[in-house]
């Protein structure tokens, strides 16, 4: 495989795994519009790794971890990240190739880094999900994790997807040779208007950090993580003979977007220091259940069901 | 005579799991060959990140054909039992056999199974041992339902001998066996043909991959220590992670770098679990200063840099790595040098369990604890009291935080820059200890005390709620705890009563559930209240009394004992004295020898009682001792029957006058000395002295029941006599209860 040129920016380390990928077959989404902890909660991963479906998608997801946040001090820690994702349905046996590939897109020489696969089985509770995989180190760096989907809102994976996550200004940092985020050139350092990633993100890095951990009003926290509770069991409540289009409908994607909603609100709950440990999981169960509730209903939808498999 | 080779190819296996994969693979198919009748000379097992591999010498080529013969039904049995043969056996009618046997003529069948091709058995073996491979965890990959614990991509099954080898033909779930493998990811990726397992090895190595993980290990050992003595530095031996390292590459590249000067102030075990746990180095040691100054990571390749990149990028995430763990060490240091205050109030938050109380609650249990026992192991109690509230703060620093593992190594360090002598800061590190079986036990005073009221508390915590081990399931280890208590007080000979601290211990934790229920049930009060006055009024008026009865006993304290204290504490003492026989047992101490001593009053004195019981077991081995047994055990059986019989108990008034033999008086004489020399002996715990005292028994027991006939028709005699036997009865009893011992 020919090695590529170190890119520059940020930017172009995106624009090139976004080439790879396509060039590759995958769909080059966007991001989904809302605010969600990491890239597997695109329903483009969630609700499309269920069924039997084909898939294949790429796309970059703005992530954010409100207790994360160091008002843009700290070198690596940010409140609001990018995650590039990538699922493929069924995981394709040249999966791990087609990684290494995308290191090579980015300009990591494989000759001259030390590539490793090692153990990292991953889950999430709030999704009902986990699989089998690793973190790929890079000497020594974590730069991606690599899974095989198993299970999702509590449904058996059939075919198993693989899913790819990119840490990208982690994995960006690396390559570009910067030690803190906030001095990574966004855009190519010889623009006439050269950004740096501080330059977009410093102050808004503060903003959220006061937000996240003294701003925002728990009450209204709390209250909204009810109403999206209750929003997303009513949409699933409904019967799916739509009578205004006569057709069948079921709404297991706005359902969803309530589903996220309430995982978010959560976190931001969290970041204000109000959950004790022990109702920590107790909301962590409730977005637990939501998640499975809409996996539930998104396997009766077309694009969710398993066509021609027995039941 | 063949030999079989077997390669399963599969993505990177996790390192943790692969040495028992190796004997998993071995015995399966070891196992499944010689069942049906194959039989091989050896078998290797071998493992890399991506592949398991299994070869067998000298198998024999077929199994041997089998002739069984099996007697049915007479022949002039109904159908139904005819016709069950016939299914049993998977003959028809023509292919039995009619025998005339003794009376009657029966059906026999002969059933002969032929020897079947070496490849045959081989295929149907490694498949089911591949479906059937009892991984710790296994996924499901692309669209198939095979498991494995990673995609497994290609199987190679050879089976050959001097003239060639053949592909055993077989397949997995669309995977064909072939011939082929591929050699290192990235150093020679290319799949090539192998003809028998020493040409696979030689070929395996020139692909950059060597086969053996031992092989591995004492590479990367032997390399790492070299490079370490060039630079006049040691290596810090870590067997555990040099498995996982060499689990983890197949071409094993060592580089040794520098720690960056500016950490090089951390304590050596934070920066040694720092590298080891994040980023799998070893470490690297001075000589002359004790520092870690250095680490080795092990790559998984050559490059034409010679590691220049891969060791720049590695120090650049140790960096960051290190630049974390300084950044906990100097905020935990401004925490520490302020007396540690913080991490106290902090600690009331946390929880160490629901019916138990906080750690804060906790700790003030233990040092109240640790003060009472500090002046039975020589402790001064104030010193034991501060050490007991300061050794567990660590928990909240930000180090242990990170890395739960340097809990108490952290405790020492804070323990002496808030200015605490050093047998203070010890007991912080030490109060954890004896952890295994064979971790040290401490021996400072101040630490022993701590440690026993650190594990004291836990036991008589979870036993106050309930919470005992039962069978396999021990959730808050306490059958570890008790093996700890055990170790202490015998290592350092301590001398306590553990039936009284565990009693005091329990009151404590009494009074901590006693003010949880408390606030529980105020909380239920107000929250009922408030949902409606009527039905929060006869609540209210429910738990009134229940209420008013647990703040008397919180009030009322140690003073007013709950009544499930003592039955409590007895419990607990039975379950110290089921560890203490498992651990006595495995000191070579009999098991009845122990329940010989265990029935003796003072048995919650454990260093007591296994000074006696060691005393007891030396005696029992020599001569005197086995005889002395017999004697006691002939003297108590006649005196049991005879009680039992005339329905009284002989115990007392045995008189010399009514002695007929000298054989009679020489006993009385003998149990005149014996019960001189024995009380005091007791009274100073000398077992030795008092078993000496026994065995001078032996000779006029023995005599006294060769010459002397108990059951005589003088019924004074007679009587007398039983008396005497009494004498003996107790006198030993004072030692041991010999009714306990075997033989």
């Amino acid at each position: 495989m020919p090695v590529s040129t170190t890119p520059r920016s940020f930017q172009e380390i995106i624009l090139r795994l976004m080439t790879y990928w396509g060039a590759k077959g995958c769909a080059v989404l966007q991001p989904y519009d809302m605010e969600v902890g990491a890239g597997t909660f695109h329903p483009a991963t969630t609700l499309r790794s269920l069924g039997n479906k084909p898939w294949a998608a790429a796309y970059v997801q703005p992530s954010r971890r409100p207790t994360d946040g160091r008002y843009g001090e700290n070198p690596n820690r940010l409140q609001h990240y990018y995650q590039y994702q990538v699922l493929i349905k069924p995981s394709p046996p040249d999966l791990q190739d087609l990684y290494l590939g995308s290191l090579n897109a980015i300009g990591i020489d494989t000759s001259l880094h030390d590539i490793r696969f090692v153990e990292d089985d991953w889950e999430s509770p709030t999704l009902g999900a986990w699989g089998l995989g690793w973190e790929v180190w890079c000497d020594g760096m974590e730069v991606s994790q690599f899974t095989y989907f198993q299970q999702v809102g509590g449904h058996d994976c059939k075919p198993v997807s693989g899913e790819l996550t990119y840490g990208l200004e982690r994995l960006a940092m690396y390559v570009l040779g910067i030690d803190h985020v906030m001095d990574m050139p966004f855009n190519d350092p010889d623009s006439p208007i050269p950004l740096k990633y501080g330059d977009i993100f410093r102050q808004t890095e503060e903003e959220y950090s006061r937000h996240n951990f003294d701003g925002a009003t728990t009450e209204m926290l709390l209250r909204h993580f009810e109403d999206a509770e209750a929003e997303c069991e009513r949409l699933l409540a409904f019967d799916p003979e739509d009578p205004n289009s006569g057709k069948r409908i079921i709404m297991a994607h706005p359902a969803y977007d309530q589903c996220i909603k309430a995982s978010h609100l959560f976190n931001l709950l969290d970041a204000r220091g109000v959950i004790s440990v022990t109702e920590r999981q107790a909301y962590i169960g409730r977005v637990r259940a939501l998640a499975k509730k809409c996996a539930d209903a998104f396997v009766q939808t077309e694009a969710g069901a398993s066509v021609g498999a027995a039941a | 005579m063949s030999d079989l080779l077997i390669e399963l190819f599969s993505e990177e296996i996790p390192a943790r799991m692969q040495a028992a994969a190796r004997e998993n693979l071995k015995k399966l198919v070891t196992d499944g060959l010689v069942e049906v009748g194959l039989t091989y000379e050896s078998a290797g097992a071998f493992s890399t990140p991506r592949r398991l591999v299994l070869t067998v010498q000298g198998l024999t080529p077929e199994s041997k054909p089998v002739r069984e013969e099996r007697k049915g039904p007479r022949t002039d049995a109904p159908q139904a039992a005819l016709d069950g043969f016939l299914r049993s056996t998977g003959l028809t009618l023509e292919q039995l056999e009619k025998r005339a046997d003794k009376k009657a003529e029966v059906f026999f069948a002969v059933i002969e199974k032929p020897g079947r091709k070496a490849a045959e058995i081989i295929a149907e073996v490694l498949e089911r041992t591949i479906r059937t491979f009892p991984w710790p965890k296994s996924m499901r990959w692309g669209s198939g339902s095979l498991r494995w614990v990673r995609p497994l991509h290609s199987i190679l099954c050879l089976l050959g001998d001097e003239g060639g080898a053949e592909v055993v033909p077989m397949s997995v779930d669309g995977i064909v066996a072939g011939n082929t493998t591929g050699g290192h990811r990235f150093m020679a990726p290319a799949r090539f043909a192998v003809s028998s397992f020493d040409d696979y090895t030689a070929k395996l190595r020139r692909a950059f991959v060597m086969l053996d993980s031992a092989e591995r290990e004492a590479h990367i050992w032997n390399d790492a220590q070299n490079q370490a003595f060039a630079r006049g530095l040691e290596l810090v031996p870590d067997a555990g992670l040099l498995t996982e390292v060499a689990g983890l590459v197949e071409w094993p590249v060592v580089l040794m770098g520098a720690i960056g000067a500016e950490f090089l102030h951390l304590p050596p075990e934070v920066l040694q679990t720092s590298m080891r746990e994040h980023q799998k180095f070893f470490s690297v040691r001075n000589p002359k200063s004790g520092r870690i100054e250095g680490f080795v990571t092990v790559a998984n390749r050559e490059t034409a840099d010679n590691g220049a990149t891969i060791l720049k990028g590695n120090l650049k995430v140790l960096s960051a790595r290190l630049s974390d763990a300084r950044f906990f060490w100097e905020n935990d240091l401004r925490v520490a040098k302020a007396g540690m205050g913080d991490w106290a109030e902090g600690l009331k938050a946390v929880t160490f369990h629901n019916k138990l109380g906080s750690q804060a609650d906790r700790i003030a249990r233990i040092a109240a604890l640790a003060r009472e026992i500090a002046p039975l192991v020589g402790a001064d109690p104030d010193q034991a009291e501060r050490a007991a509230g300061l050794a567990k703060l660590d928990l909240r620093s930000a180090m242990v935080g990170e890395f739960p593992e340097l809990q108490g190594t952290m405790g020492r360090y804070y323990a002496l820059e808030a200015g605490e002598p050093e047998a203070i800061a010890n007991a912080a590190r030490d109060h954890y200890s004896p952890l295994g079986p064979s971790d040290a036990v401490p021996s400072e005073p101040v630490s022993v005390a701590v440690a026993l009221a650190d594990k004291i508390d836990t036991l008589t915590g979870f036993w106050a709620i309930d919470e005992k081990p039962t069978g396999s399931k021990d959730p808050f280890a306490l059958r570890r705890a008790a093996l700890g208590v055990i170790r202490l007080v015998l290592g350092n000979g301590v001398r306590v009563t553990l039936s009284s601290v565990a009693r005091t211990g329990m009151n404590r934790c009494f009074v901590e559930t006693g003010k949880i229920i408390a606030k529980s049930l105020e909380s239920i009060t107000i929250g009922e209240a408030a949902d409606g006055a009527e039905n929060g009024g006869n609540i209210a008026e429910l738990l009134g009394p229940i209420r008013e009865k647990v703040f008397r006993q919180n009030a009322a304290g140690i003073a007013d004992e709950p009544p499930a204290t003592l039955p409590k504490v007895a419990d607990l003492l039975s379950f110290f004295h089921d560890r203490l026989k498992v651990f006595l047992r495995d000191q070579g101490i009999r098991h009845d020898v122990i329940d010989a001593c265990l029935a003796m009053p003072g048995n919650d004195d454990l260093t007591l009682l296994v000074k006696r019981a060691e005393a007891l077991q030396a005696f029992l081995g020599s001569d005197d001792g086995t005889n002395l047994l017999q004697g006691f055990k002939r003297a108590n059986n006649i005196l049991t029957q005879a009680e039992q019989k005339d329905g009284v108990e002989y115990s007392f008034g045995a008189d010399p006058k009514f002695a007929e033999t000298d054989e009679e008086r020489a006993l009385f004489a003998a149990l005149d000395a014996g019960e001189a020399a024995i009380k005091p002996a007791m009274a100073q715990e000398d077992f030795a002295a008092a078993m000496a005292a026994m065995a001078k028994l032996r000779a006029p027991i023995d005599a006294f029941f060769t010459a002397v006939q108990i059951n005589t028709e003088n019924a004074i005699v007679r009587r007398n006599r039983l008396n005497l036997l009494h004498r003996i009865r107790a006198l030993v009893a004072q030692v041991a209860d010999f009714t306990k011992v075997e033989g």
